[in-house]
Parts: C-alpha cells; sequence; structure tokens
C-alpha cells in the first residue's frame, strides 16, 4: 500500500511532501498557448520546457509545442541574451509563429536577465510579435504564472485606440480547461454579448482528428483580438487569482473598466456570471439558458438525498476550488479541509468566510499547504470523497474514498477537455460525479443486503 | 515540405539517410540549438531517471517546486518492498531562499524527512538556481550524515550544467559514493553461486524481474539492479560481484567502467529486447560466468521459452509483415533491439532516431538498416512529422511527447518509455511486444482516420 503518511501532523515548514501546486512557467506556456499561432517560448534550461510539455501533453493528450533558449554553462556566466536573441531569430525563422511568448525560469530570473533589453535589442521580423512574462518558479504557483502571462497580452499587445468603446465585453476565463473556455463563449452568444476571450485555448489543445499534425491549429485569441481588448466597455476577470491581474492592467493601461468575479462552477458563480453579463449588455436570460439552469435544480433536487452530508475534502487551484467549494456547500455536502498549494491569505479568508456563513465551524482552509498536510487533516476527520486531481488517487485508495477528478493536472482519465465544469451544464456534469462516484463505491463494496437496485 | 525548409542548417549534420551518399558521421552529443523544440530534457531529469528508482531512499529535490512535482512518481519502475521513492519531496526554494540561500532549509528538509520517515538513505538533487545562488549542498550533506549516520548524498545535477548524459554521470557519482572506495568485505554464508549486478534496468512493467527470474534459473545471483528496484544496501554490496552486466549503455556504462577500476569487476554489455538479443545475452553471461551445468540450465530455459514464443510470434507476423515503423528513443540500445524484434516480426525500420545516442551507435544504426532509413539525433516535432511522411511510417516507438503527435498523423503508437504497461523484456517481452503493435497498429480505430501520410 502506498501510504507512507504518519497520521500525526507536525510543524513542516522547510519541506513539501508531494506538492499541491507547480511553477510558474507552465502557467504561462499554457496562457500562451491561447493565442492563434503563438508559439510559447521558455528562456531557461532545456529540462522546464521538456517537463512542462510532457505534463501538458499528459493532461490534454494533444501536442504541446515549445521552445527553449538551452542554457548552458556558458548561459549562466554570461548571461542568456545570446541564447534568447538567437533563439527567438531560429524560431520565426523554422516555425514562423506570429507571436512568441517568452516565459522566464528561476534560473534566467536568477542571473537577472533583462527582457525587456533583450527583446528591444533583438530584431524581429516585420508584423511579428515577442510577448514576455517574468515568471519566476520561486514565486506564486503556476497559477501566478498563467495570472502573469495573461497580463503580459495586455501589457504588450491590447491598446485604446478609439474614442468610445468596440461594444464588447472582455472574458478573461482563467485557468480552466478548453471545454470550459467553450462554454464560457457559448453562454455569452447565448446572451447575446459580443466578446472577446483571451487566452482560448479550446481547439488548441482539444484539436480534432483530421490525420494532419497543425503545428498552430485553428484555436486561439487572435492577436488583434487582444490588441483590440483596449477599446472594450468592460472586462469579466473570472478567477481572482488567474485573471484580476490582466483585467486590472487592461483598466490602467485601457481605462476597460474591470469585473473580477469567481470562476463560473456551480450555481451561484454562474447566475453572477450570467447577471453581469446581464448587467453589462442589457437584455434577458433566453428561455434556453433558463431552460439548463431549471434542469439542474431539477437535478439537485432528485438526488440530493445522495450526497446530503457528506464529508468532502477539496483541494486544487485557489480559482477553482473557491467556486467548488461554494457549489457542494450549496449541495448540502459538508467540505471539512479545502487546501491549495499556491500561496494567498486572500483565499484563506474567501474560504473562512465561506464556512461561516454556512456554519461550519470545524471545517478548515489551507493556502501554501502540501498533500502530505491534506492527507493527514483527513486521516484526523476522515471523509466520503476527495475533490482534487490526479494527484489525489494516492491518498484516496490508502483511505478507500472515490476521487472526483476536477483541476490540473488529470494525468489517469479523459473529459475534461471536452466536458465543461463551468455553467449550468458544467454544474450539471459535477453533480453526475460526484453522485456516481458515491454510488459506484456503494455498489462495490456495500453488504449483500444492503446492495439495492434502485438508489 | 521540402527537407531543406524542415531541417534547419545547424541540425543538417544531425540529419542522415542511410547508404544515401552522405559521407561525415552523424552529428550528436552537443547542446540543442536555442529556439528550437528539442524534445530532450536536462542534467536534473537524466540524474533523476537513473537514481529515482532506489525504492528506501528519500529523494529531496533542493529548488523551486517545479522540479519535483514533474518528476513525482512518473517513472514507472517497481518495487517489491518499500515505497518511499515515489513520494516527492522538495525544499520549495522561495524568494527569500534565493536571496538569502537555501542551505539552513535545506537542512531542515533532510532531519524532517529522516525523523519522519527513516530513509536508508538521502540523495541531495541540486537543481538549477541551487548552481547559481552557491549552496554549499556537500557541506549541509556531510552535517546531516554525521547527524543523522545515514548515508546523505549530493547529486550535481543544476539543469543547465550539460544534457541528459551528464545527469546521468552525476547519478552514477552519487551512487559510487554510496559504494565507497573500495569493495565491501564479503559476506558469510553468500554461498557459491557467481554473483553479479544487472545494470541499466530500470525494473519499469516488471522488466528487471522477469529477468532477474532467468539468471536465477540459471544459478547466478543478482546482487542488485542498477537502479530497478534497488536499496540503498543492494548498492552498497554490489562491489562484491562477480560481474555487472550492462543493459541501457548511455547511462551506465560509465559506472561500469568506474566499478572496474575501483573494485575489479568486469563488464559487459547485454540486451534482453527481443528473442534473439534475449538468448545471445544469456549465453553471452553463461559463458563469462558458466560451467557445464549453467550451460545446461541455459539449453533448457532456452528450450522451454523459445518454440512457445516463437509460435505465438508467428501468430502476429502475418497481422504485422510489411508494416514500416519509426523509433524515436532516449538511448542506443533500446533502438538497436527494437531494430532486430521489428525485423523478426517483419517490420522494417524506416527511421531511427535518440536524444542522447553515441556516435558508435549511430553508425551501428547504418550497418543494420536499409537503405534510406533516415537517422536522427535530438530531433523535434517538425522533423519528425516530415520524415514519418516521407518514409510512409505506420507505427511511431517513442515517449510522451511523440503519442499524440503520432495519433495526430494517424500514426500507431508504442511507448516504449516510463508509461510502458507491459513488460517489453525477456522472452514474455517479446510476445507482449508484437501484443501491443497489433493492438495498435490494427486497431478497428484507425479506419475513421484521414490518413495524409504518403503510401
Amino acid at each position: 500500500m502506498l501510504d507512507l503518511t504518519p497520521k500525526k501532523r507536525t510543524e513542516r515548514s522547510n519541506l513539501k511532501v508531494n506538492p499541491a501546486k507547480t511553477c510558474q512557467p507552465i502557467g504561462a506556456m499554457y496562457a500562451a498557448l491561447g493565442i492563434h499561432k503563438c508559439l510559447p517560448h521558455s528562456h531557461g534550461s532545456q529540462g522546464c520546457c521538456s517537463y512542462h510539455r510532457m505534463h501538458l501533453t499528459r493532461h490534454y493528450r494533444d501536442p504541446i509545442v515549445a521552445s527553449t533558449s538551452s542554457f548552458t554553462e556558458g548561459s549562466c556566466v554570461f548571461g542568456g541574451k545570446a541564447n534568447l536573441s538567437k533563439g527567438i531569430e531560429n524560431v520565426f525563422e523554422i516555425y514562423n509563429p506570429d507571436i512568441i511568448a517568452v516565459n522566464t525560469t528561476c534560473l534566467s530570473e536568477t542571473i537577472g536577465d533583462d527582457l525587456t533589453e533583450i527583446i528591444r535589442a533583438t530584431k524581429i521580423p516585420e508584423g511579428k510579435k515577442v510577448i514576455y512574462a517574468n515568471t519566476p518558479s520561486y514565486v506564486g504557483s503556476h497559477v501566478t504564472g498563467f495570472a502573469n502571462m495573461a497580463k503580459a497580452m495586455v501589457t504588450h499587445l491590447s491598446k485604446k485606440t478609439a474614442e468610445g468603446s468596440n461594444g464588447k465585453v472582455n472574458l478573461i476565463p482563467g485557468y480552466v480547461e478548453p471545454s470550459d473556455m467553450m462554454e464560457i463563449k457559448r453562454l455569452a452568444k447565448l446572451l447575446k454579448v459580443p466578446n472577446t476571450m483571451f487566452p482560448d485555448t479550446s481547439n488548441v489543445v482539444s484539436t480534432p482528428n483530421t490525420g494532419k499534425y497543425e503545428m498552430y491549429p485553428e484555436g486561439g485569441t487572435p492577436i488583434a483580438d487582444i490588441v483590440d481588448a483596449g477599446n472594450a466597455k468592460a472586462t469579466i476577470a473570472m478567477g481572482k487569482f488567474c485573471s484580476e491581474p490582466a483585467a486590472f492592467e487592461l483598466e490602467k493601461l485601457c481605462e476597460v473598466q474591470p469585473h473580477v468575479l469567481k470562476t463560473p462552477i456551480g450555481i451561484k458563480a454562474t447566475d453572477a456570471f450570467v447577471m453581469q453579463l446581464l448587467e453589462l449588455n442589457g437584455g434577458n436570460i433566453p428561455k434556453e439558458l433558463e431552460f439548463e439552469r431549471g434542469q439542474l435544480v431539477d437535478v439537485m433536487v432528485d438526488v440530493h438525498n445522495h450526497y446530503h452530508g457528506k464529508k468532502v475534502g477539496i483541494f486544487g487551484d485557489p480559482d477553482i476550488i473557491l467556486a467548488v467549494t461554494e457549489f457542494v456547500i450549496d449541495l448540502g455536502m459538508v467540505p471539512t479541509i479545502v487546501l491549495t498549494g499556491t500561496p494567498g491569505k486572500q483565499f484563506e479568508a474567501e474560504v473562512s468566510a465561506m464556512f461561516a456563513e454556512a456554519g461550519l465551524t470545524d471545517s478548515v482552509v489551507m493556502a501554501d499547504a502540501d498533500l502530505m498536510t491534506f492527507h493527514q487533516m483527513i486521516k484526523e476527520t476522515p471523509v466520503d470523497m476527495i475533490i482534487g486531481n490526479t494527484y489525489g488517487k494516492f491518498i484516496a485508495r490508502a483511505e478507500d474514498v472515490p476521487l472526483v477528478r476536477v483541476g490540473f493536472p488529470i494525468l489517469d482519465r479523459m473529459g475534461h477537455s471536452y466536458f465543461p465544469l463551468v455553467g449550468y451544464r458544467g454544474a450539471l456534469r459535477l453533480i453526475e460525479k460526484i453522485s456516481n462516484a458515491l454510488l459506484d463505491k456503494m455498489d462495490m463494496t456495500c453488504a449483500d443486503e444492503d446492495f439495492e437496485l434502485v438508489m | 515540405m521540402e527537407t531543406a525548409s524542415v531541417v534547419i542548417k545547424e541540425r543538417e549534420r544531425s540529419v542522415h539517410k542511410n547508404g544515401m551518399g552522405q559521407a561525415s558521421a552523424i552529428e550528436c552529443d552537443t547542446s540543442s540549438v536555442s529556439g528550437v523544440v528539442s524534445q530532450r530534457a536536462c542534467v536534473y531529469c537524466g540524474a533523476r531517471v537513473v537514481l529515482n528508482p532506489v525504492t528506501d531512499a528519500a529523494h529531496i529535490v533542493h529548488g523551486p517546486i517545479g522540479c519535483a512535482a514533474y518528476t513525482w512518481d512518473i517513472r514507472g519502475s517497481l518495487s517489491s518492498k518499500e515505497e518511499l521513492y515515489r513520494n516527492s519531496f522538495s525544499t520549495d526554494l522561495r524568494e527569500e531562499d534565493i536571496v538569502f540561500g537555501g542551505e539552513m532549509k535545506l537542512a531542515a528538509a533532510i532531519d524532517g524527512i529522516v525523523e519522519k520517515h527513516s530513509p536508508k538513505a538521502v540523495f541531495v538533487y541540486s537543481t538549477c538556481v541551487v548552481g547559481v545562488i552557491g549552496d554549499d549542498v556537500e557541506a549541509v550533506c556531510r552535517m546531516a550524515e554525521k547527524k543523522h549516520d545515514i548515508p546523505v548524498l549530493p547529486v550535481n545535477s543544476p539543469g543547465f550544467s550539460g544534457n541528459k548524459k551528464d545527469g546521468y554521470k552525476a547519478a552514477c557519482n552519487t551512487m559510487l559514493r554510496l559504494m565507497g572506495e573500495t569493495a565491501a568485505p564479503a559476506k558469510a554464508g553468500g554461498g557459491d553461486r557467481p554473483r553479479l549486478n544487472f545494470l541499466g534496468d530500470f525494473n519499469l512493467a516488471a522488466e528487471a524481474w522477469i529477468i532477474k527470474g532467468y539468471l536465477e534459473e540459471l544459478g547466478i545471483q543478482v546482487v542488485t539492479c542498477i537502479t530497478g528496484d534497488a536499496t540503498v544496501q543492494g548498492l552498497r554490496d554490489a562491489t562484491r560481484a562477480d560481474l555487472n552486466i550492462v543493459q541501457c549503455a548511455g547511462s551506465m556504462t560509465y559506472l561500469a567502467k568506474r566499478m572496474e577500476e575501483r573494485y575489479g569487476i568486469p563488464y559487459t554489455g547485454v540486451r534482453f529486447l527481443g528473442l534473439s538479443d534475449t538468448i545471445a545475452s544469456l549465453e553471452k553471461i553463461v559463458g563469462l560466468l558458466g560451467d557445464a551445468g549453467m550451460e545446461e540450465r541455459l539449453e533448457r530455459l532456452v528450450a522451454r521459452h523459445k518454440g512457445p514464443v516463437e509460435e505465438a510470434l508467428g501468430e502476429y507476423r502475418p497481422r504485422l509483415e510489411g508494416k514500416r515503423a519509426a523509433l524515436y528513443v532516449g538511448g542506443g540500445f533500446k533502438a538497436t533491439s527494437l531494430i532486430a524484434q521489428f525485423g523478426e516480426l517483419g517490420i522494417e525500420t524506416v527511421l531511427v532516431g535518440t536524444q542522447t545516442g553515441s556516435r558508435e551507435e549511430y553508425e551501428h544504426f547504418k550497418t543494420i538498416t536499409g537503405e534510406g532509413t533516415v537517422i536522427l539525433d535530438d530531433t523535434n516535432p517538425s522533423e519528425l512529422e516530415h520524415f514519418i511522411r516521407e518514409t510512409g511510417a505506420e507505427i511511431l516507438v517513442g515517449g510522451v511527447k511523440e503519442r499524440p503527435l503520432a495519433y495526430k498523423l494517424g500514426l500507431a503508437f508504442v511507448d516504449h518509455n516510463h508509461e510502458r504497461k507491459h513488460p517489453l523484456a525477456g522472452f514474455e517481452g517479446a510476445l507482449n511486444l508484437a501484443k501491443e503493435i497489433d493492438g495498435t497498429v490494427n486497431s478497428p480505430v484507425w479506419r475513421h482516420v484521414k490518413k495524409e501520410v504518403a503510401r
């Protein structure tokens, strides 16, 4: 049995065991893939780029390409300028993207490479773009990296060029799946809201099989749209951690009004998103959406006995699990531990407020923590279910509870690229997953006399 | 697309077409070109893959979280007992550590691990930033070793300090330190069976156990495998073996040479992939260690396995004959064996490449493949795509990053890397490989894929 977790929790500030986060550059790379015809470039050692591509490849099961500065001993002594300049030149010559999005790494940050200066001094072909984000691996987490690259898109591309607005709303979806991005766009379309979503990885990391390999698939936000985002009438940032910096940057540079919401997972968060769109754009809730919401409420009622009062441990990235926590409380479940590896007092404060509102006095929230701690919390207060990414499977097995896979990375199941968790349909899917996981376990493990046909 | 446009100038000498009049040797063992999408990784990655299978050691990754996160339990090497190596330990260096140094944190992390998990040894991997901020990892390890009275050994593996091969070497140096300057005194009661170490098998999908089974049957004691299912004590005992057999030459020849110098243990190359190589390797070992009795046992062993496997392979042959395969693997030994195995199944190898093959290995490929076979060192997705189309390959053998590329191109795929799920070594493995190829290349799913591969 793969369970080496000691039951007793002790102070452990200098050692992370089984991390609940990873480093900034991978988040930046994922965000960069959401620009059309963009090649992400990792300014650091070869391994970083290789690991990020590998991890993203395993999660999306689609080819993920990115280039690297391939640091050597020499680059560390003399700086990475030559590598980056030559790298940019080579990338445009060989792979011909429209844009290169450079992210730094712990190495290039520590040796102090000045990207502004290096890129300024590099000859960039006519009509091509190079943007960059500082993403030191020793600050924040992959979530921070995503936020920094989303912000860099605004910093380097967005322009306010006209007096009035272009009538559009900017949608910054955060670190969610391509399926979620498609669903958010569908909701906006149903509500007849002209919009620009960025980054948008749908049809970049979830491409159809055509028998052909496209290095730059059809998806991704066109550069021109990100430029034009500066003329929008408002921005909706979904998720404070991933999307707020980009929205605020748009306000600062282009005076586009920001609205920061939760990631629209669950009924409340989706309601808030829909209402915000209506408030910005006018109009009414279309019949189709009313129907979807009605179905969701119907199912919440139909099977509430399946999950009511069940204890659940939740871990993952702040924006996602904030919304998931809110939703499971709405379902009548009891989140006993909610944990993220990403540092952030704000996260702890928000989840604590949810607990207080729901009267959950014994529930615990932790930021900047690891999965060894999560496991120990579960040993202290056993749960009926874990919601989290693939890494939860060690704990789920050790504690013999079902794992509902939500978040990044999911390395051992499919579906996340195609079936959203956001919106009313996403909430429906989350109920299906939660409810069925509990019942499947019951069916497999209960005594014969308790085994029932109708549940 | 013309070859000229797909292979950039800097890489022309790393691409070879067999028998097409290119005089010069293939260029390899160099750093990747900056800006190129390489499939390669870094020094740390090399060290980690070699050392990670040591089951009862704690593997601490000293650096920001990413390097530990991406390598958490992805090796696929099985353990017969301890599971400690499957946990991810990191010092999770933060900004203040980069400024003030991470030595104190590392020392505390080692203390924490030793107290809670009682490892038999601690390996401390240095990552890029550690190499730059100048932590004296050596000194921290020495002090911890004194304090806890177990081996605490640094692995000198900053990512930028070379390529993946240098990482193999760093791991081997760490093992050499563990083994000591001189051979351990012989233990009483070891019996008079000849003893060998099996270098360069990582027990993926239980492969080392299969080979160990054969050797035991022959009357040979396997002191330790290096490093599949290895223990700290096993590695220390390795100094008392009569012979080192080396499978993964790229990672282990260095260690074998040093062990010969230090402990007088001779070594020889083996390859347990495919029927003919498996038998030839066993014969070689018996020739070096054996007597008449052992030769007899070998005959019986071969007789028992060979016929049935050949017969079973015969059933697959008509389903596979005439197919064309492309190989892109880590090192040269595997490619050599696979070319032979494919030959036995009637499959032609039309493309062969490695991440870190040596000049000798590339020269050898030329002698065992047909005219026009494309030979590549450190290739990238664009080149792979181009040559796969050009050669009309129908199966790609590779690792995680190659899989989705193959699928997008409508090619069958076999993972001969960390993600293999069935043993591909020995007699059983020869059959499993045929099964796997058949399962993928003859799957009905391809009927639905539009293929653009030239036929």
